[in-house]
């Protein structure tokens, strides 16, 4: 196991499975979720208040992880498409079958437009020694993912903090955080 | 210089101010419309079936993406179209499902002005249902300082969220 630990630890700091996007951003998503959440910010809605504000429309923030989610299905595609690919590589290499997301932040930089195409790298930041909380023994790791557009611009970086651990080896007064 | 006045600049807000709640009813629909919107199609977010017997939850539940959606718009509706989100870190604690009634509150954290003369809102936020914290968010949002100021013309040498 220490080896593995090793190759992965030798990974932090490396950008990985750099892809883009299937499909540029667009409106009618941002009015689904708008919609959705019931956000009437006029910025969205209207585009005179989108020419004054953002120099024309732009997308929700918090919508930024939406234009890299995978179609359902893709004409050819033979193999389920998982987003955060590292996290998944993670648990399977250090064996650990079950997983839990504890945080996520994301930090926006330049607006997101309809049109743009994002392009996204994950980038492993830490992987901690093995720790016993009271969902099981396991290893917290942080992974970053930056967004760019097609200027090459970064629009985004988020940040997540995930727990991956086997079940039942844990200790009920240890806590997960 | 603008058209359309903020709804909130920088002078208005002192740390220790509350945001209004906001109250709203989860149907499934609301759980549906956002992983949809999300793009997140995951069953546990539209068939009962599969989260109650896959999961062992008691129904299906608001994803992750959509409940990062409720929080942005809990934050605009407070600051109106001036307010640019900077940064937002959310923790899930517990599921929210249809039945349930989402109550987000919020509290302004902390009040400063960078060094590009950035005024920067921090906010404690939370949403809970019957009074149990579901998740909590922890936001930096830039307002105007004044009525000519948008934070959304800072380009990237501007903009230190």
């Amino acid at each position: 196991m220490s080896t593995v630990i090793e190759d992965l630890r030798a990974l932090v700091g490396v950008p990985q499975y750099e892809e883009t996007g299937e499909f540029p951003v667009e409106r009618s998503y941002i009015w689904s979720m708008c919609a959705a959440v019931e956000n009437g910010n006029l910025l969205f809605w209207d585009d005179a208040v989108a020419e004054e504000l953002t120099d024309g429309p732009v997308a929700p923030p918090t919508m930024i992880s939406v234009w890299f989610r995978p179609h359902h299905w893709a004409p050819g595609r033979t193999e389920e498409h998982l987003p955060l690919k590292v996290h998944f590589d993670l648990k399977e290499q250090l064996g650990l079958p079950e997983a839990v997301m504890t945080d996520n932040t994301i930090v926006f930089s330049d607006p997101v437009r309809p049109g743009d195409v994002l392009t996204t790298r994950q980038i492993l930041r830490s992987v901690s020694d093995e720790k016993t909380t009271k969902l099981g023994t396991g290893r917290f790791w942080v992974i970053d993912v930056e967004y760019t557009n097609q200027s090459g611009a970064t629009v985004g970086v988020e940040s997540y903090t995930g727990f991956g651990y086997r079940r039942g080896s844990g200790d009920a007064k240890a806590s997960a955080s | 210089m603008s058209g359309l006045d903020p709804v909130l600049v920088f002078g208005d807000v002192a740390e220790g101010d509350l945001m209004p709640s906001l109250h709203h009813d989860v149907t499934a629909t609301t759980v549906v419309l956002g992983a949809l919107a999300t793009r997140d199609w995951r069953p546990m977010h539209h068939d009962k079936d599969f989260a109650v017997e896959r999961n062992g939850t008691r129904d299906i539940f608001l994803n992750t993406p959509n409940q990062a959606a409720w929080f942005e718009r809990y934050i605009t509706d407070w600051t109106g179209p001036h307010g640019r989100m900077g940064r937002v870190t959310f923790r899930m604690r517990d599921s929210v499902f249809p039945g349930d009634t989402m109550v987000f509150d919020g509290v302004v954290s902390e009040v400063t002005l960078d060094d590009t003369g950035c005024g920067w809102v921090g906010l404690d936020i939370t949403l809970s249902v019957d009074g149990d914290t579901k998740s909590t968010c922890a936001a930096r949002v830039a307002v105007p300082v004044d009525d000519d100021d948008n934070p959304w013309h800072r380009g990237a040498d501007r903009w230190k969220p």
